[in-house]
């Protein structure tokens, strides 16, 4: 967006240049002849001067209506000269743009009465339709599409003629197309190619103008009506669909990055770490105090904020995690159900202590630039921070990936996780590993709050709202496999945002552990389980 | 049935039985008998507050019948104690009648605030309370039944089993917070007006309420004590300690799951509906899945696998909880209440109970000797068993 906006004003701000360099000499005289009528405080001069300026093409015109319009407009009328009152309280001459310092002490509104504002409001409809900035000319097409306003056809049909930016020109013909099927006059052939060029429009608002047409159109028109209109709705169903499936993508990468670090020590381990979401919000945390010390020390680099905040998570959720293993976990091994309660245990410790330390409320994680903002892709919008976060997650995974796959440390993890006393007997640390794979779990799961800290809330209660979540996606996907971890996040992700709009957002919650309690039944040990001849697993 | 009492009965379980039963009597004679500000007068917030005790205990007993001697973890019976304490709560909001604000006979404030235009199906009965009595026991053992069929049957065990518990609890709170589910919303349901024609708020039901709270802790006391003491029981630690090894020796493991889980539940229940008249509310936090596991450490503070110590451990963990969060210290109860997870399970994994016992039975294993092995030959006949 920010891209877009960028052309946007430079082609304002070019197209502005060029009507200052050739426009305004040519009409000067007359452009300034017209302002100066305002100051004769006669309501039909006061008319004649809308209307010249208003077809005067300056760029003056359109800050002079629209100040007239509120009630902005001043006019000397010892000096002839007249005024704009900006929205900031400066003032500028009307004619030239200058600024001027204050008002002139006889200076007054110029008055208006209904027949005036009347020509005001369309003055200022077709200036914004002729304006120099494209953005607004496509803005203006927009509004006469919704208003489809017969008044408004000599305007556009104007402007379509001169128009060169080929969105505006697009927008144009739109607003024509809308224009002529409300026309009651209009001949057949054109309400056919206006309602060809509404159905290739084929958003929602094309639906809305067609469906407000009413039924009683001759049959041949009705009849291609009904046409644009259903094919409208395929294509606005189709849409819906690749939203959905783009709220499920990003929702399952938040599954995924969540759920990742639990598939290790879940899946390597066989531990229950119920203090996983904390270590996500030590992450988020580790993210805001990274970024409150950049902005109050060096606030240019706001923007690099969070590449010193995984590194930094990583680390910081890493320690934690292996100074809990050393500390309790490996006391416990082979209770799996005391690890549970006794990580439940220290989740409420890690949660009370940062709630101590930063207070209750949700703490402020701003997004950089390049996170923010979104752009259009076909009918749906797509937000730069979930894009991220899902390219961020596919890395993570990757990495993590490669990792087990060609690092000793992965093949040690591997080798305790197929068979842990062979893999003793090979003269592998196995406690070493223990504690490094929690580390390396915990130190994921901070990595995870770094990125989720940019859509969510951070506050200490963030690790919580993960914690059954990311059970599922493990639980689902399958343990000691982190392909089925994968499956399993976008598979619930995605099954999530397709059943939100049927049923609702908590029903739809309610449907997926419904159907993973029933689905666990029927394989218990997940979508991807490991194979063993062991009784018990 | 003699012998099953006999049986079941060993020296610390007459030693419970008689402490909860003389509390019950005594506490609510002491409040309405004697003088207010008499130094002997138990005031009657504290009678309700130790009423919610006996039902949290009832709740821990629940709990450890099936973790204790069974080995089933589950961290969802918060649910099976609110479910009871919504069944409970369904009646006494039919009970206030025309009193509410909106006046309506029939339909709840609730529901004439959310333009029901009649009574849900699933409210009809509930004006009864024979029949909420029932729903008391049935709807958290139906729902027991239908997901214990399914997990145990397809062998859903340890922390799968966990998780999947905590998912459906967790399912349920969402649920019960929508306020088109028709259990009020996220205000659940208060404002009760009376009790079978008590009002609830008097001190005379209040001590009833006590007194039939300790009635029911007894009752489930006996329950479980009857259960563990059988050969069920032993069918039960067998498999607790090894599945497998007892479904290879020809038991049906699934059906005495089954059936423990079930019992658990509707024990459950019943504590969630004698809790809900004596604090006055019943809301969807209840499923809230922390609170299951904090029921789950109750039981391991006083004592996994000894029924006194799971009773124990709920009054001990609650009056720590009362005591802390009520005073200057409200802020490190959280702090507490964690490293008690982690210090239990680190240092004490018997808890009270269970470690007092280490230490005591060697002392008098010798003494008793004689009286454990006639109480062998008394219950060594075998029996029905009622899984099968």
């Amino acid at each position: 967006m920010s891209a877009t906006a960028f052309d946007r004003l430079r082609a304002a701000a070019f197209s502005l240049l060029l009507l200052m360099a050739f426009a305004a000499p040519a009409f000067a005289g007359a452009f300034e002849d017209a302002v100066t009528k305002f100051a004769n405080d006669d309501f039909s001069d006061t008319a004649e001067a809308i209307d010249a300026v208003a077809a005067s093409g300056n760029p003056l015109a359109f800050p002079i209506i629209s100040a007239l319009n509120d009630e902005r407009l001043f006019a000397d009328p010892e000096s002839k000269k007249v005024f704009i009152k900006q929205a900031d309280d400066k003032i500028i001459d009307a004619a030239t743009g200058a600024a001027v310092d204050k008002l002139p002490d006889g200076a007054a509104e110029v008055r208006l009465n209904n027949r005036l504002r009347r020509a005001v409001d369309t003055a200022l409809g077709s200036l914004t339709l002729m304006s120099p900035d494209p953005a607004k000319r496509i803005s203006a097409a927009q509004s006469v599409f919704k208003s489809h306003d017969e008044a408004a056809l000599q305007a556009v049909d104007e402007a379509l003629a001169k128009e060169t930016d080929k969105t505006a020109k697009a927008a144009f013909t739109e607003a024509r197309a809308a224009i002529l099927l409300f026309k009651p006059d209009a001949s057949e052939a054109d309400k056919l190619d206006a309602i060809a060029v509404v159905k290739s429009k084929g958003d929602q608002e094309a639906l809305a103008l067609l469906t407000s047409l009413g039924s009683d159109q001759p049959p041949l028109i009705a009849k291609a009506i009904a046409g644009a209109i259903s094919s409208i709705q395929g294509n606005l169903a189709l849409w819906s669909m690749v939203q959905n499936a783009w709220y499920g993508l990003s929702l399952g990468s938040v599954l995924l990055l969540a759920a990742i670090g639990l598939a290790i020590t879940f899946g390597v381990m066989g531990v229950i770490n119920m203090a996983h979401g904390e270590m996500v919000m030590i992450g988020a945390y580790t993210t805001f105090v990274v970024q409150e010390v950049i902005r109050t020390r060096y606030p240019g680099l706001f923007d690099y904020s969070l590449f010193v905040a995984v590194p930094l998570a990583f680390i910081v959720a890493g320690a934690i995690g292996v100074a809990i293993e050393r500390g309790i976990i490996r006391f416990l091994y082979g209770r799996p159900l005391e690890t549970l309660l006794a990580t439940w245990g220290l989740s409420l410790v890690i949660q009370q202590a940062v709630r101590t330390a930063f207070g209750p409320t949700n703490r402020e994680v701003g997004n950089p630039s390049w996170m923010s903002g979104a752009f259009e892709l076909g009918q749906i919008t797509i937000t730069y921070n979930r894009l991220w976060i899902l390219v961020f997650t596919l890395a993570v995974f990757a990495i993590l990936l490669a990792m087990l796959r060609y690092t000793a440390l992965g093949l040690e993890m591997r080798a305790v996780t197929q068979n842990r006393r062979m893999a003793a007997s090979m003269g592998i640390a196995t406690s070493r590993v223990d504690a490094l794979t929690f580390g390396l779990g915990s130190g994921i799961a901070g990595i995870a709050g770094v990125a989720l800290s940019q859509i969510d809330n951070v506050s200490p209660n963030l690790g919580q709202s993960y914690i059954i979540d990311s059970f599922m996606v493990v639980v689902f996907g399958g343990v000691g496999n982190l392909w089925g971890t994968l499956v399993g996040a976008f598979t619930l992700g995605i099954a999530n945002k397709f059943l939100e709009p049927v049923a609702g957002a908590v029903l739809g919650k309610i449907a997926i552990l419904v159907l993973i309690i029933l689905f666990i039944q029927k394989r218990p040990r997940g979508l991807f389980a490991l194979k063993g001849r062991a009784v018990e697993a | 049935m003699p012998h099953v009492l006999t049986r079941s009965l060993d020296r610390a379980s007459t030693l419970f039985i008689l402490i909860v039963a003389g509390l019950g009597i005594l506490i609510p004679l002491s409040n309405l008998l004697l003088p207010e500000g008499s130094f002997f007068q138990v005031p009657t917030y504290l009678v309700a507050l130790w009423g919610k005790y006996a039902c949290y205990a009832i709740l821990a007993l629940s709990i450890d019948l099936i973790w204790g001697y069974c080995g089933i973890l589950s961290l969802g019976h918060g649910a099976f104690f609110a479910l009871g304490g919504y069944a409970m709560g369904m009646y006494l909001m039919r009970q206030i009648g025309s009193r509410g604000v909106y006046g309506n006979p029939i339909l709840p404030d609730f529901m004439v605030f959310l333009n029901y235009p009649s009574l849900p199906w699933y409210w009809h009965g509930f004006d009864m309370f024979w029949f909420a009595a029932l729903m008391v026991v049935l709807v958290p053992g139906l729902l027991a039944f239908a997901f214990g069929w399914f997990a145990f049957r397809s062998r859903v065990t340890g922390v799968y089993l966990s998780i999947i518990t905590q998912a459906m609890t967790y399912a349920l709170l969402l649920g019960f917070f929508r306020n088109d589910f028709g259990f009020g919303g996220n205000n659940g349901l208060t404002d009760f007006k009376d009790i079978l024609g008590f009002n609830v708020q008097a001190e005379g039901t209040r001590c009833a309420l006590f007194f039939l709270s300790c009635a029911a802790l007894i009752a489930a006391f006996l329950i479980c004590r009857a259960v563990v003491t059988s050969k069920l029981g032993k069918v039960l630690v067998a498999i607790r300690d090894a599945e497998s090894r007892t479904r290879f020796l020809g038991y049906r493991v699934e059906s005495y799951k089954l059936f423990v889980f079930t019992l658990s539940a509707c024990m459950a229940g019943v504590a969630g509906a004698l809790y809900v008249p004596q604090v006055g509310i019943i809301n969807p936090s209840e499923f809230a899945p922390g609170n299951s596991i904090e029921a789950v450490i109750w039981v391991a503070v006083g004592g996994r696998g000894t029924l006194t110590g799971a009773a124990l451990g709920a009054v001990v963990v609650n009056y720590a909880k009362t005591f802390f969060t009520s005073g200057a210290l409200a802020p490190y109860w959280l702090f507490m209440l964690g490293a008690l997870f982690i210090l239990v399970t680190l240092l004490l994994p018997k808890g009270i109970v269970g470690t007092f016992n280490a230490w005591w039975e060697p002392w008098k294993a010798g003494r008793d000797a004689d009286a454990a092995s006639a109480a062998r030959e008394d219950g060594a006949e075998p029996k029905p068993n009622p899984a099968e």
